[in-house]
């Protein structure tokens, strides 16, 4: 039995948080700074009877993953800025052929190759727009080891509840920390299995209120056909531009009307604040430390976290933007995030930007100097 | 009235299928189903995987599990299929482009790992689905829309490549010899490890008409005159062979396949109890 309480990088309790979720499949190519992430798989797999395969490139590592959790298992795969690149025509096809599949960005500095492997969130953007056409994405970003522990279990549940990749944002501070964390066994936590399997013959078929199909594995008796063209409920492939469009409105629908359940954030002494700091991820660390030194200052500095990244909270950040005078979004790259929280404030307060492209991190001090700028 | 094996083992709802009369793809697609019906294999354990061209359109009209992926990645989707669930049949049917080109990677290294996936390749010699452009096997010196002038590169041989990557068994068929072209998949979905067969295909649309190989009947009838059975090709002579494509088992060895290979880990690990 696993000690219960571990010190462990944030990469490592990635792998722990998925299989307490209950992944049995893990496809990837070695990219820093994710590859923890496949050792520890790597490792960990066969212990409980799971299946580990390093493929020949990033590409085939998101297809084997697919492959697997078509025939039934709970699969992930995990990767680095240039390999996020690569997976992304494979997400928009687990986005329309409705697979569930755990992707693992551990962001690290870009365009490109950039500066290996510097801590940055420069794939925000990304991982909504990356793969090509209109497509459903949930984003979710930890700030800490034991929360990447719990956000995987989270990752993979949404990925089994809606039939549907789900991006796990990490990035390089994250990744890389090492903290106590807590293995909270699978019996305690709420783990999502795929629902009971239609034999209807109309594999992609919903039922009355509901936007997420169920349908059996490979090999359970129901032989339907799995394609990245627009299909009707049977399956097959149609050109017909009516079922095209009710298709595509049932992604895009299955997302929007369930962001109750799936959006998620951390909002911390907003109500009486003057400014509010948003960020997520790794830049977390160092906005809750320039809060501290703030509110030892005597200034009202409140913390708004979006844990969920996409679909952006934009009720919670518009609500935000009317309680406080000031927004400051700080993010590890030119201003991703930022265009979001304009597009909701509006002009219900300002919002002013701190970010970091040089391959450093933002320091306390760095996000305080702002805060007072704004004040 | 359809044969009692297109009743069985095709969606006969999505027939007539798109492709162009006298191709050869409809023939190459029968041939696998028959060599699937001749294994005895379970239907609801069967797995068709395809990628994106003319030849992964077969998928969507066989009846099994089937799963029509990107292009060129229809063999690691498989391979993601197969270590998954090992007891599944996992058929993968790409074309010369899905396989050789864009898939030429994931190809090389399913037959490196001796992967338990038995690989058909329609191979019409040049990319139909975008309208004629020349492929991997498109012959030197003959046309494509991109190779207005001839084609300068020089073609892959699939079964040799396969071969030297690792597959266990290698073969080359073709849509007019559809009775031996059964029994080579027959021994491909047989052979425990990474099987290719290569089965020529005929694409009178656009590389017979580029290259003014005539109507499919000649076509056709160019496969029946110039494919030469292995057997008999060792028999003939260097000038004997030339301009004539050898058909027939090309290769055939034993070693530990991939998803046992597998199964012994997660014992060592105890993962089995």
């Amino acid at each position: 039995m696993a000690k219960r309480f571990q010190l462990l990088q944030g990469n490592e309790a990635c792998v722990e948080g998925a299989l307490a979720a209950g992944m049995k499949f893990y496809a990837g190519y070695p990219i820093t700074p994710s590859t923890e992430i496949a050792e520890r798989s790597a490792i960990r797999l066969p212990q409980v009877g799971g299946k580990f395969i390093q493929m020949e490139d990033e590409i085939a590592g998101i297809a084997a993953a697919l492959g697997a959790s078509v025939a039934g298992l709970k699969s992930m795969t995990a990767t680095s800025g240039p390999g996020f690149s690569l997976k992304q025509e494979n997400i928009g096809y687990a986005c329309i052929a409705e697979i569930p599949l755990v992707v693992v960005d551990v962001q690290r500095s870009g365009p490109s190759t950039g500066l290996p492997t510097s801590p940055s969130q420069g794939d925000y953007m990304q991982a909504k727009w990356g793969t090509h056409g209109d497509h459903p994405v949930i984003a979710i970003s930890p700030a800490s080891v034991q929360e990447t522990y719990n956000l995987a279990v989270r990752c993979f549940n949404l990925a089994e509840k809606y039939r549907t990749p789900v991006i796990f944002l990490m990035d390089e501070i994250i990744g890389h920390l090492r903290e106590g964390c807590e293995l909270i066994p699978a019996e305690e936590l709420e783990i999502v299995n795929r629902g009971d399997h239609n034999v209807t013959g109309m594999p992609y078929a919903v039922s009355e209120g509901n936007y997420v199909p169920e349908f059996a594995c490979f090999g359970e008796g129901e032989h339907y056909n799995v394609t990245g063209l627009f299909h009707d409920v049977d399956g097959f492939p149609t050109n017909n531009n009516e079922i095209a469009r009710n298709a595509e409105q049932r992604l895009m629908d299955k997302i929007d009307m369930n962001l109750d359940d799936i959006l998620d954030w951390e909002e911390v002494g907003t109500e009486d604040a003057d400014v509010a700091i948003l960020c997520y991820g790794g830049t977390t660390r160092a906005a809750k430390g320039a809060i501290e030194q703030a509110e030892a200052e005597g200034l009202k500095v409140g913390l708004f976290r979006p844990i969920t990244v996409w679909p952006f909270p934009d009720k919670a950040v518009e609500e935000l933007s009317k309680k406080v005078k000031h927004i400051v979004v700080a993010e590890h790259n030119y201003g991703q995030m930022l265009g979001e929280v304009k597009r909701v404030a509006k002009d219900n307060c300002t919002v002013d930007f701190i970010g970091k492209i040089d391959g450093t991190t933002l320091t306390p001090a760095d996000i305080l100097n702002k805060v007072k700028e704004v004040l | 009235m359809p044969s009692a094996l297109i009743e069985k083992s095709f969606r006969t709802k999505r027939l007539p299928h798109i492709w162009c009369p006298g191709c050869g793809h409809g023939i190459l697609m029968r041939d696998v189903a028959q060599a699937i019906e001749n294994c005895g294999l379970d239907p609801d354990k069967v797995v068709i995987v395809s990628g994106i061209g003319c030849s992964s359109r077969a998928a969507g009209y066989m009846n099994y599990n089937t799963l029509h992926t990107t292009h060129g990645r229809a063999i690691a989707f498989a391979t993601g299929v197969k270590l998954a669930n090992p007891d599944l049949h996992v058929i993968v049917i790409t074309g010369d482009g899905d396989c050789t080109a864009i898939g030429g990677n994931h190809l090389i290294h399913a037959c490196r790992r001796n992967i338990d996936l038995t690989v058909v390749v329609f191979n019409n010699n040049i990319y139909g689905m975008t309208g004629g452009q020349y492929s991997p096997t498109t012959p030197h010196g003959e046309k494509g829309t991109t190779a207005p002038y001839g084609n300068i590169d020089y073609n892959f041989d699939i079964p040799k490549l396969a071969e030297a990557a690792g597959a266990t068994y290698t073969a080359r068929g073709t849509a007019y010899h559809a009775p031996q072209m059964i029994k080579l998949i027959e021994a491909g979905i047989k052979n425990k490890g990474f099987s290719l067969i290569e089965g020529l295909s005929v694409c009178p649309t656009y590389y017979g008409r580029k290259n003014k190989k005539g109507s499919a009947i000649k076509m056709y009838n160019w496969q029946k005159d110039n494919c030469v059975d292995v057997k008999k090709a060792e028999k003939m002579t260097a000038e004997e062979l030339e301009g004539k494509i050898i058909i027939g088992e090309m290769s055939h060895s034993e070693k530990p396949e991939y998803t046992d290979m597998y199964k012994e880990i997660i014992k060592k690990c105890g993962g089995d109890k």
